[in-house]
């Protein structure tokens, strides 16, 4: 019941936007934009951090190898697969293109989470998250070295193929199969796994598969965030994949509340609109982040919304018990 | 042959100054088991204050030196007091978020204070160089191992031969039962700090002479490579953290010197990744895995 | 000396305490006897201040120890033997038995106290460069012992003493015990073991489920019968 409210929802979101966003002020446009993308880094952090209980900080790096990736296929391989599907109207076969390219960026991303993370995941707690760190600092550094997609200077005339509705689909998308992964049996393996990884291996929970499992779907969405970002922006540096990136990613999810998928939304949220309103107090911005994550862990760690999710049905009945009293 | 010895004296320049700041991390993990991310920007904050002291009050460098780890070692135990200890019975998680936090927030607060471009370190010691049979030798390189080794050797002597060290090892080994024989485990913990912080404050200082420029970022990456050097030497063991930093500073440079210099800032992660996965106990660590 | 008044401590909803008396009068030998999960332990720690106290005090002399901070209770005079010996692995012997000494500020009454332990404990002086984690059992328990001793306490807390060793360490340890005792130190010991209790104990505390269910001189409680049958084998 609950499930296919959510989905409702998101449904009806995503036709509103696509029918509004004609007449959006471009500023809003874009924020509109970011904050799709950052709901679905935040969401797939969520899955490896918040349900698995895997402390990952090298988000920035799945984002980064998913978005060159299909960057690289865009800028080399598009007009050539745009001539072969010429018998298609050019808006279509652009679509289905890009949509290819954009899953081909993402599964690149969890293949290369399942190299990173069969060996890592072995590591618990803050040993991992150095780990997960490391690797992002090592794509990063391998694609400052990589010269066919720009290296040090940035890659370039990416077409710009994302627009709001591509990026609610997969933020829907994204949000979809991560909660019915979840509300799954396996779902239920894998957050036992972050309660108590002993007692659920003891309970014949194959703990390294689910892990594994968690982290190459988180890296596969952050691949995609990475494709949409890449192909909105048309230009690619790796300086916006640094650690930095990463710990934003995970701000969202902290702010949101670890554990819980409307929370990393809100999170996200927060975190593309709050830069925005700050704009003017630039320097500020950074240092209003950094005590928002010192205090939140300080006053209230489990986040603002907690493992709970926001609810309609939930709202609707608060707002109701309040009516009566 | 030269080449290969120049570089590896060059690596020694640098490796002392990771084995500085890995020595605050290894002994904050030993006792708390806390990544303290906020390390690297002790360093920077040493950094500063020694620019400030040699720079602007014209000090001599000993004095600046000294300066810059007293100051540091209060903003150790200051972030220790008020970000640190109130979460000591929180998830290890919530703890290392914090110091992320405050990582950002020193970062971010002395380019709120001095700008984010980078400033040139006042040259108090002016340049000597020796040439010892081809080999390229400088004064600030034998004052930055002197140094080094000098306060290591301080830091072996506090923490085997005095109460407090002794204290210390105590803490890190059995937290109640110390407490139980009448430690206060929070001044100890905070004087743990405070010694990492002055360790890194040294190592920022030495890098402001020896590179000549600071800014506020020039902590992330000797910090992260710095905890590399002390997972490599065994987290918690001081003279790990020493070995590691040496390691970690001439395979650095070697690299950047004979492979690629764009490929050097991956190398202190291979080197963690290889470790973690063959030896999560590093060189001179015995492996324990997690208590159940 | 000590008194244990109407203690309660919850873990959460577990009542592990649920209104423990207890006295310990100076130069006394007191045995908690009861079994598994009874809470021995637990009323031991409680001295130390380290399990969630709900309710009750504890009072060493005049003085509350439910209102300090665990670290300033053994400048009192209290140390305390953990269960499972709890030296520290990574420092050596003496450097163990130093740290058992961290209150003592005059070098030569650590100095004194150092004897008096390689006295009860020759095997420690033998071994006094070595490093705690690799010494047997039987000599962590002395360790442990000779480390509570370095206090100049008063009173010792001994949570378990014999467990885990042969019959015959167990012996040596117990009459080292005795010896301790008429040093004018006051012992309050915790045992499952209570053959080996009874034989130094002046009284015996009897516990089942967080409560005290009988006390009493030790000939008395040696010769209760429901004692006899759960505690001494018949």
């Amino acid at each position: 019941m609950r499930r296919n409210l959510l989905t409702l929802t998101i449904l009806i979101l995503i036709l509103f936007l696509s029918v509004l966003s004609k007449n959006l002020d471009p500023y809003i446009y874009q924020i509109l934009v970011f904050f799709g993308i950052n709901s679905i880094l935040a969401v797939s952090l969520n899955l490896i951090n918040g349900f698995t209980g895997q402390f990952s900080i090298g988000h920035a790096g799945f984002m980064a190898a998913g978005g060159y990736f299909s960057a690289a296929l865009s800028v080399y391989q598009g007009e050539k697969l745009l001539n072969i599907l010429s018998f298609l109207p050019k808006d279509l076969a652009q679509g289905a293109i890009f949509l290819v390219f954009l899953i081909l960026g993402g599964l690149f991303s969890a293949i290369l989470g399942l190299i990173i993370g069969i060996p890592t995941l072995r590591l618990k707690g803050d040993y991992l998250a150095i780990a997960t760190l490391g690797f992002g600092e090592i794509i990063r550094v391998a694609i400052l070295n990589l010269d066919v997609v720009g290296g040090p200077r940035g890659f370039p005339g990416i077409p710009k193929l994302t627009d709001i509705t591509w990026v609610t689909f997969w933020a829907f998308i994204a949000v979809v199969v991560i909660y019915r992964i979840i509300n799954s049996s396996h779902g239920r393996a894998i957050i036992s796994i972050r309660e108590d990884e002993t007692a659920s291996e003891s309970m014949g929970i194959n703990t390294t598969y689910y892990k594994v499992l968690a982290f190459s779907i988180g890296a596969f969405f952050a691949g995609i965030a990475g494709g949409l970002f890449a192909h909105y922006l048309m230009m690619l540096h790796p300086s916006s994949f640094t650690f930095m990136r990463s710990v934003e990613i995970l701000l969202m999810i902290v702010l949101g509340g670890l554990g819980s998928i409307t929370g990393s939304i809100f999170g996200a949220f927060i975190l593309t609109v709050l830069p925005e309103a700050l704009r003017g107090f630039a320097h500020l911005r950074l240092i209003i982040y950094s005590l928002t994550l010192i205090i939140m862990m300080l006053v209230r760690p489990s986040g603002l919304i907690g493992n709970r999710e926001i609810s309609f049905y939930r709202i609707f009945k608060f707002l109701r018990r309040k009516g009566i009293n | 042959m030269v080449d290969i010895l120049q570089q590896i004296i060059n690596g020694i320049s640098l490796g002392s100054i990771y084995a500085l700041i890995a020595l605050g991390y290894t002994m904050v993990y030993g006792i708390l088991r806390l990544i303290n991310f906020a390390h690297g920007d002790i360093f920077m904050v040493g950094a500063f204050i020694g620019y400030f002291a040699l720079g602007s009050w014209n000090l001599p460098f000993a004095l600046g030196l000294v300066i810059a780890m007293i100051g540091a070692s209060v903003v150790g135990m200051i972030i220790e007091r008020f970000a640190y200890r109130p979460l000591r019975t929180a998830p290890r998680i919530s703890l290392l978020i914090t110091a992320i936090g405050v990582s950002f927030l020193l970062e971010n607060l002395m380019v709120l204070i001095v700008g984010a471009s980078p400033r040139s370190f006042p040259q108090s010691i002016p340049v000597d160089i020796y040439n010892i049979g081809g080999l390229i030798l400088t004064n600030r390189q034998i004052i930055i191992l002197l140094i080094s080794i000098l306060l290591m050797i301080l830091l072996q002597f506090i923490v085997m031969r005095t109460k407090i060290g002794k204290a210390m090892r105590a803490v890190s080994q059995d937290k109640e039962m110390a407490l139980m024989l009448g430690i206060n485990i929070d001044s100890v913990i905070a004087f743990t700090f405070a010694l990492g912080s002055a360790l890194a404050a040294a190592g920022g200082v030495l890098v402001g002479l020896y590179f000549n420029k600071i800014e506020p970022y020039m902590g992330v990456m000797p910090g992260l490579k710095a905890f590399v050097a002390a997972v490599l030497g065994g987290i918690g063991i001081i003279p790990g953290a020493m070995l590691g930093g040496f390691i970690l500073g001439i395979a650095e440079i070697l690299v950047s010197a004979f492979i690629s210099s764009t490929v050097r800032d991956a190398v202190a992660f291979i080197i963690l990744i290889i470790i973690l996965l063959v030896r999560p106990s590093g060189l001179l660590g015995k492996y324990m895995r997690e208590k159940v | 000396m000590l008194s244990i008044k109407d203690l309660h401590v919850y873990y959460g909803g577990i009542k592990a305490l649920q209104g423990i008396n207890l006295d310990v009068k100076e130069g006394e030998v007191v045995a908690l006897i009861g079994a598994n999960g009874a809470g021995k332990t637990t009323t031991l720690r409680s001295i130390f201040r380290l399990t969630p106290i709900v309710k009750g005090d504890i009072y060493f002399y005049e003085i509350n120890l439910t209102k300090l901070p665990s670290y300033k209770i053994a400048s009192l005079g209290i140390a305390h033997v953990p269960e499972g010996r709890r030296v520290f692995p990574n420092m050596t012997v003496k450097e163990n038995l130093e740290m058992g000494a961290y209150l003592v500020k005059d070098k030569k009454v650590i100095e004194k106290n150092l004897e008096f332990v390689y006295n009860l404990f020759p095997r420690l002086k033998e071994r006094q460069k070595q490093l705690a984690g690799t010494l047997s059992g039987g000599e962590q328990q002395m360790l442990a012992i000779g480390r509570a001793l370095m206090s100049n306490a008063r009173l010792l807390l001994l949570d378990e003493p014999s467990m885990g060793l042969a019959p015959l360490l167990v012996q040596e340890i117990f009459s080292v015990l005795k010896k301790i005792n008429e040093e004018k130190i006051t012992l309050l010991l915790v045992e499952q073991n209570a053959n080996m209790a009874f034989s130094i104990a002046h009284r015996v505390y009897v516990m089942e489920t967080g409560k005290i269910v009988l006390s009493g001189p030790t000939e008395e409680i040696a010769n209760n019968e429901a004692v006899k049958k759960a505690y001494l084998g018949g």
